[in-house]
This record gives structure tokens, C-alpha cells and sequence, in this order.
């Protein structure tokens, strides 16, 4: 795979080429701090970021996404008919996505790609993406994403790397996707890798938290299910969505129908296990109608039952977006360890 | 506030040792700065891990809400008033409740101390009126009164309202603040200008509840943004649902509201949910003369008749 350099100024121009052939999409600074936004014309994803509030999931797999619609009009020969929204899968590129966020991908996608069924929602969404990745040099404090299966260089689930070397960017294709990015912005320069590997090693060695999963791993679900510390964990914790909806690997959500006159839509909205309705019965039984057990829920999904699921590490990538918005500061490095660290009889 | 830990640990101890409380709500020091946990200690050793300084911010009556132990608690200014919300609205009895009151300074605002800085927060020690902030590549001190929330900045209850034990000496109650210096620019506006205000306000809503759950005063069993059969309000990204979760949780807090900042501590998004509380906070105290839990022996004014009601409609 080609390893380009790209002088700065010469982003901008590819940036402004790009806009031809793809739709934009880059970190943007709001107030005090910076989502993924659509880049308008001439704009360019602003990188003086350390992370995103929220994940690329808000991008990938919005908060809000209209599925069908559908007239309620007898008058209308379609009425009743449930017609599939419109929507724009044209190429589009996600610049600035952090490793641990295109990890993500690599860990949502088996729940909405497998054998048996596909959720095409999120899989044109996904397909229609160029991931230009943005490699940390700076890590925040509250990442822990190379003790969490990722790392501050990770390429698991980007098309591109791009490295800022200070004067310069290394831009790493990842995958032929990427390759043919580069090429759409004249990026053509050919680079090396050869200091990348120091950024790399220092940018590992700013990450001072990690989480283990060993002893979590061997015990069974049963042994953490009745382990006698998610009292103390769940405490705290005031069931709000914060964590699951900044979560890039969290990714329930919830359908709703919604009409407005005669016409309405069918949508899907996110929704969190936080939340007691998310598991409410038709009949008013709640199997999870406690905190605790809700709590537990979050825990034992992304830390245990993914874990046994799918051999491929535990569905969190260390971004830390929980860690820095929970208004209790619930820390999922601290339950891991509790998790992990507990004398199981 | 910093020397006060000592004291709360000891009263603690005495509590719990002579079995007058099954448990005590505290704080314990968070995994990152600014910010520590609410917690429960049960037992002495427990109590080791209590700390108090100006990162106790979340109001501890949220957590008191239905419970039935025996219960000591440590209370702010703020907290205390809630508690006097909570008997009021037989969310607890007085009789289970053991008050440790401790009179506050102000809580930090996390926010503000962030803005001072370009770089990650990785440490923060208190001293006594300041505070040593520190990452990577930089320490800088500044006066923890400079950077307390703005709620706590015009607060006029600084010291527990009810408490049967006190850690401290009360400190002053302030004195010629503009409690509603913020109301008073929004007022101001004509409604065009409301609009854009709150339009761009609740633009960064991710509707996580944080505020409400995180709201002493928010404990209906089923809230309104909740109700499945029917359904009340949709659940979309639609600004007008958005809106309307937040007006009228505001509205249900009206005469209620002790202005602790909760609902601002707690959001992801840094939305100021608190402007429109404080509005209906104003209006009770321009109204009826009335501030929320002050005593646990008047009724609030939105569940009294009183001949002198302001407004003639009810009359």
C-alpha cells in the first residue's frame, strides 16, 4: 500500500479536490468543543482536536435516521405503503477520525452485517465511506485504547492514516478505498515511514491508564453476573444515555413511527440500556427494572458477553468519551479492573 | 472546605458505629480531576474513603429518593435544601434522615477550569483557596473562587438549611449579588431574539436525560418524555420535541428549584439547562417571596391557595 507525504499546503488543495468526487465530512469546532459536521465548500476539517464529543457514529449511524415514509391519505393511491426514504449513498470521506473510532467500526459491524440478516441502513452508510484517519500524537488522559485491543497509530478499520509530522503529513493508504482517495487528491508524493515509528512509541508511552481482561475472559458470565460489587458500581450512577450515546461501539437504538397530518415517517432513533423503557414489556414486567441490573447490563454486554460472542476483544476501543462525560464519573476502566481484579471463589 | 474532611469522617464513624445510620451518602475521590463519586460507606473503613473538597458538586438528595434505611448524609447548602424538598414531598421522612451539613464556598466548574487551559487536565490539588492544575506540560494555580459554577457564584444559601450536625462553622452568606443578572438579559429580548437564543441553546441536545436524572426534584415514577401508552412526545432529534422536553421539565420544577446547577453539572454538552429553571426561580421569589426548601414547614406556593395570590385568575 502506498505511503504518501502531503505538505500542508498542499491538504488544502487536495481537500478542495476532493470535494468533487466526495461528500466531506471532518471534525468542526462547536463552542467549546468539536463534532463531525458535513464540511461546507472551502472548508476544511479542523484539526486541533483531541477527540470529538460524540464518535463517528453520529455520522455513520445518526442519532435520528428516517427509514420509510408513508401517506395516511386515502386519497393518494400509496397510502399505507410503506416506501423507503431517499437518501444520498454517493461516495463520502470522514477526515479526522481518531484509530479508536475507526476501531469502532470493526466491532459495530457484526451486529448489523451477519449471515443471516443485514442492516442496510448502517451498511450503505458504512460502504459509502472513506475513513481518513487521524493517528493521536497526544492522547488524551482518559485513553486507555492501547490496553483496549486499538492504539493512538491503530489502522484496524481505516481506509487512511493520515500522521501529522508537524511540517508535514504521512498519509499510510490502508486499503485500496484509500488508495484511490489519495489519487482523487493528487496526494501523490511518495513518503516513508521511516519516523513514524518514534511518534508512534511516544504517543503509546503518553497513554498511562490501561484495563485487563484475562481473569474476565476464564470466569464464566454467571461467576461477574453475581459477583457482589455492582452495588457499589451502580451506586452512582443516575441511569441517564450519556455513556451509551458517546459510545462509538454502543448501538441500540429504537423505532418510532411518527406522522404529522397525513403523512409520517418510520425512523430510528438511538436508544440506551440506561434507560428503564428501554426494557419495558407490553404486559408492564420490567426484567431489568433496577439501576444495578441496568448498570450491570452495560458492563457485562461491552466487557463480557461481546467478549464471548465474538472473539475479538471486548466491545470498547478506550476512547475514554464515557470517562469524560459521566456525571457521576462512572469510569469503565475502574469497573474493568473490578471486573477483572475481583477473587472470584 | 478542604480541612473539613476530618470532621466528616469522624462524625461518620460515630454515626455508623453507634448504629443510629445503616449507611452514610459521601463522595469518593474521582478517577479524574474535578469530579468526585457519590458513594455509600456502611462501615468505618468505608468512611477512609470519603473526601470533601470543591469537586463534591452532584447534589446528594438525588439519592435519597424512596429509599427506606437509615440514612446519614452529607449536605451542602444546596443539598440540604433539596432534603427539605425531599420530606416536604414524602420522598423520605425526616426521622431516617441524619443531616452532616457542611457549609459550601462554592462547587468548581469544570468548564471554566478546562477554558484556562490548552492542554489536558491531568491533576488538580486543592489548597485552601486555591487550586494547582496540571497536565503534561504545564501547572498553573488559580483562586477556586474564580472558577466556581455560576450558580454557586449567586447563591444565597451557603450554609445547611437543616442538619443535625455541622462540620464547620457556618461560613458568611453573600451579600449584594445580582441573582438574576442572566434572566434579566434573556427578559430583555423581544421574541424574535428569544428564539434564536434557545434555537442555538438546545442545538447540541443529545437527549441523555442527564439533567433531569441527575435532578433531585426529577423523580416522577414515569416522566412525561417517558409515557408509552400514548406516547406524549416524540423521541427524535426534532428541535420542537427537544424544546419541549426541556420547557416543561423546567415547568415541573417550578417552586421547587433550589438553583443547585445539577442539570448544568451534569450535561454532556454543556447546555446551561439552568437559565430556564432560574426564570421560574425568579418569578416565584418576585412573586409569592418565596425560595425552595427553606423549611420544612410551609408549603410551596404552586400547591397552596392564598387569598393574596398575585395573579386574579385563580381568585
Amino acid at each position: 500500500m502506498k505511503v504518501i507525504k502531503i505538505d500542508k499546503q498542499d491538504f488544502t488543495s487536495g481537500i478542495e479536490k476532493l470535494a468533487d468526487s466526495y461528500r466531506l465530512f471532518g471534525p468542526v469546532k462547536e463552542k467549546e468543543s468539536y463534532a463531525f459536521q458535513k464540511l461546507e465548500k472551502g472548508q476544511l476539517p479542523d484539526f486541533n482536536f483531541k477527540n470529538t464529543r460524540l464518535s463517528i457514529k453520529s455520522v455513520i449511524n445518526p442519532q435520528s435516521e428516517v427509514m420509510f415514509e408513508y401517506s395516511l391519505d386515502e386519497k393518494q393511491t400509496d397510502h399505507h405503503v410503506m416506501k423507503e426514504a431517499k437518501k444520498d449513498y454517493s461516495p463520502r470521506a470522514i477526515f479526522g477520525v481518531r484509530p479508536c473510532d475507526g476501531k469502532s467500526m470493526v466491532l459495530v459491524k457484526p451486529n448489523f452485517d451477519t449471515l443471516e440478516y443485514k442492516d442496510n441502513y448502517w451498511l450503505d452508510s458504512y460502504n459509502c465511506t472513506t475513513f481518513v484517519g487521524l493517528a493521536c500524537n497526544d492522547p488524551c488522559s482518559t485513553c486507555f485504547c492501547t490496553s483496549a485491543g486499538s492504539g493512538p497509530f491503530d489502522e484496524t478499520g481505516l481506509d487512511v492514516l493520515l500522521i501529522d509530522m508537524d511540517d508535514y503529513y504521512i498519509a499510510k493508504a490502508v486499503t485500496s478505498k484509500g488508495e484511490a482517495l489519495l489519487s482523487a487528491a493528487s496526494w501523490d508524493t511518495a513518503g516513508t515511514l521511516d519516523d513514524v515509528e518514534d511518534k508512534k512509541s511516544k504517543a503509546e508511552k503518553k497513554i498511562k491508564t490501561s484495563v485487563s481482561i484475562d481473569n474476565i475472559k476464564d470466569r464464566s458470565i454467571n461467576e461477574i453476573h453475581q459477583a457482589s460489587f455492582w452495588e457499589d458500581i451502580a451506586f452512582s450512577c443516575i441511569n441517564c444515555g450519556t455513556c451509551t450515546y458517546v459510545c462509538p461501539t454502543c448501538w441500540c437504538f429504537d423505532i418510532q413511527d411518527e406522522n404529522s397530518g397525513k403523512s409520517g415517517v418510520r425512523m430510528r432513533n438511538w436508544d440506551s440500556c440506561m434507560f428503564p423503557l428501554f426494557t419495558m414489556h407490553g404486559t408492564g414486567h420490567n426484567p431489568r427494572g433496577e439501576k444495578t441490573q441496568r448498570v450491570r447490563q452495560r458492563f457485562m454486554h461491552k466487557l463480557k458477553y461481546y467478549l464471548d460472542k465474538y472473539d475479538q476483544g471486548i466491545q470498547c476501543v478506550g476512547c475514554g468519551r464515557c470517562i469524560q462525560s459521566c456525571p457521576v464519573n462512572i469510569d469503565i476502566r475502574r469497573v474493568c479492573n473490578i471486573m477483572n481484579d475481583y477473587n472470584y471463589e | 472546605m478542604i480541612g473539613y474532611i476530618d470532621k466528616i469522617k469522624e462524625i461518620s464513624k460515630g454515626l455508623l458505629e453507634e448504629k443510629k445510620v445503616d449507611m452514610i451518602i459521601g463522595f469518593r475521590k474521582g478517577t479524574v480531576p474535578m469530579i468526585n463519586e457519590p458513594c455509600v460507606a456502611k462501615t468505618s473503613a468505608d468512611v477512609d474513603n470519603f473526601v470533601w473538597d470543591s469537586s463534591c458538586g452532584i447534589n446528594l438528595a438525588n439519592y435519597l429518593t424512596g429509599r427506606k434505611e437509615k440514612i446519614g448524609i452529607i449536605a451542602k447548602g444546596c443539598d440540604s435544601r433539596n432534603i427539605v424538598n425531599h420530606i416536604i414531598e414524602n420522598k423520605i421522612n425526616r426521622e431516617q434522615l441524619t443531616i452532616i451539613g457542611v457549609p459550601c464556598k462554592g462547587m468548581v466548574d469544570r468548564s471554566k477550569v478546562k477554558a484556562l487551559v490548552s492542554s489536558d487536565i491531568e491533576e488538580v490539588i486543592e489548597k485552601e483557596d486555591t487550586m494547582v492544575i496540571s497536565g503534561a506540560d504545564f501547572e498553573k494555580t488559580v483562586k477556586t473562587s474564580d472558577v466556581i459554577s455560576k450558580n454557586c457564584t449567586i447563591c444565597m444559601h451557603r450554609n445547611p438549611v437543616i442538619f443535625d450536625e455541622l462540620v464547620a462553622e457556618e461560613v458568611d452568606e453573600q451579600k449584594d449579588v445580582n441573582r438574576y443578572e442572566d434572566i434579566d438579559k434573556i427578559e430583555a429580548m423581544d421574541s424574535g431574539e428569544k428564539w434564536n437564543y434557545f434555537e442555538d441553546m438546545f442545538k447540541s441536545c443529545i437527549r441523555c436525560y442527564a439533567c433531569r436524572n441527575a435532578c433531585p426534584l426529577c423523580y416522577c415514577p414515569t416522566c412525561f418524555v417517558d409515557e408509552s401508552k400514548p406516547q406524549w412526545v416524540g423521541k427524535s432529534q426534532d428541535p420542537i420535541d427537544i424544546w419541549t422536553f426541556h420547557f416543561l421539565r423546567a415547568y415541573h420544577c417550578a417552586g421547587r428549584c433550589t438553583d443547585c446547577g445539577a442539570c448544568v453539572r451534569a450535561c454532556p454538552m454543556d447546555i446551561d439547562v439552568r437559565l430556564l429553571t432560574k426564570k421560574l426561580e425568579k418569578d416565584c421569589f418576585e412573586m409569592f417571596n418565596w425560595e425552595a426548601g427553606l423549611s420544612i414547614d410551609k408549603r410551596p406556593p404552586l400547591d397552596v391557595f392564598n387569598a393574596d395570590d398575585p395573579d386574579g385568575f385563580i381568585k
